[in-house]
């Protein structure tokens, strides 16, 4: 078996510059919300692949607490949205300019 | 084999979470989303991290999406949107994304092992009931890498006891936030003169 470490962190690259990517790109917040989780994600990976390459189990609880921050923003984020939503009568960041004028 | 392995969890997670970034729907998305976070699970299994790859699986699967799902409903939005109208900021995503991945990838390339170590099992550090957590632990400060979910229990109210009650903590202001965020002020239910 020749996968190692290296390979685990070019998956986490790949995933986390298609979240900058998409949270640049859509115009959609849910959409967005959902690459900002991607990101997360692809730093867990890199976490999980440092600590398993350490020897070291430190990385891996730093993954607990990153798994429950994200779940927290998620509930957060979703709240505002729906808040957003009864206002505005959309959830498109072009719609969302109240403070341009 | 495990080569073979590690390729299809590889595109299973990447190429959905690409289609994620690029589907018209906010369904269609969440989907893609949900398959993209199994995909990394598995890739979890493959460095012997069985114990987050489930809390992945149940926690972002099974109740981050679901949230998203629900919200998807709720706000009954499902309407899309035309991605092929603007070229220069989908050219500047595009670009700063490239610009990222390149860099990431030329920082640590080359730089480590092609190989992962052998796991020292707490097994081999005799957890057969003879010796408590505790007094293994006691001999092998930094917690060592294991797979048992005793270990990461024993980390967590141990080494990181405050962050954890931080955590806790966290999640109860998330909640109460959440409540007052999503609760209708009088006003606004009574005349809807919001805005």
């Amino acid at each position: 078996m020749s996968i190692g470490i290296q390979e685990f962190l070019t998956v986490s690259a790949i995933l986390f510059s298609i979240g900058v990517f998409g949270v640049l790109f859509r115009r959609n917040t849910i959409i967005m919300l959902m690459s900002l989780e991607l990101m997360l994600n692809a730093v867990n990976l890199a976490l999980v692949g440092f600590s398993r390459h350490n020897q070291d189990l430190d990385g891996s609880l730093f993954v607990f607490f990153i798994i429950t921050v994200a779940a927290a923003e998620v509930a957060v984020g979703l709240a505002i949205l729906v808040g957003l939503y009864r206002r505005r009568e959309s959830v498109m960041a072009d719609h969302l300019n109240l403070l341009h004028d | 084999m495990l080569d073979l392995l590690f390729y299809i969890f590889a595109s299973l997670t990447v190429v959905p979470a690409f289609l994620m970034v690029t589907s018209r729907s906010p369904v269609t998305a969440a989907m893609f989303m949900i398959a993209s976070l199994v995909g990394m699970a598995c890739l979890f299994v493959m460095m012997d991290a069985f114990f987050l790859a489930i809390l992945q699986v149940l926690v972002y699967a099974g109740a981050v999406m679901v949230l998203f799902l629900f919200i998807i409903m709720l706000l009954d939005m499902d309407e899309g949107e035309d991605l092929r109208t603007r070229a220069i900021p989908s050219m500047a995503a595009m670009v700063l994304g490239g610009l990222i991945l390149v860099t990431i990838l030329g920082f640590f390339s080359g730089k480590f092992d092609d190989q992962f170590p052998e796991i020292q099992e707490p097994a081999a550090l005799k957890l057969d009931g003879s010796q408590t957590l505790p007094e293994v632990y006691e001999k092998h400060l930094p917690l060592p890498y294991s797979t048992k979910a005793k270990t990461f229990g024993y980390g967590l109210f141990t080494k990181y006891m405050l962050p954890f009650q931080v955590t806790g903590v966290l999640l109860l202001i998330a909640m109460v936030g959440v409540i007052v965020l999503s609760k209708r002020t009088t006003d606004e239910s009574e005349g809807g003169s919001a805005t």
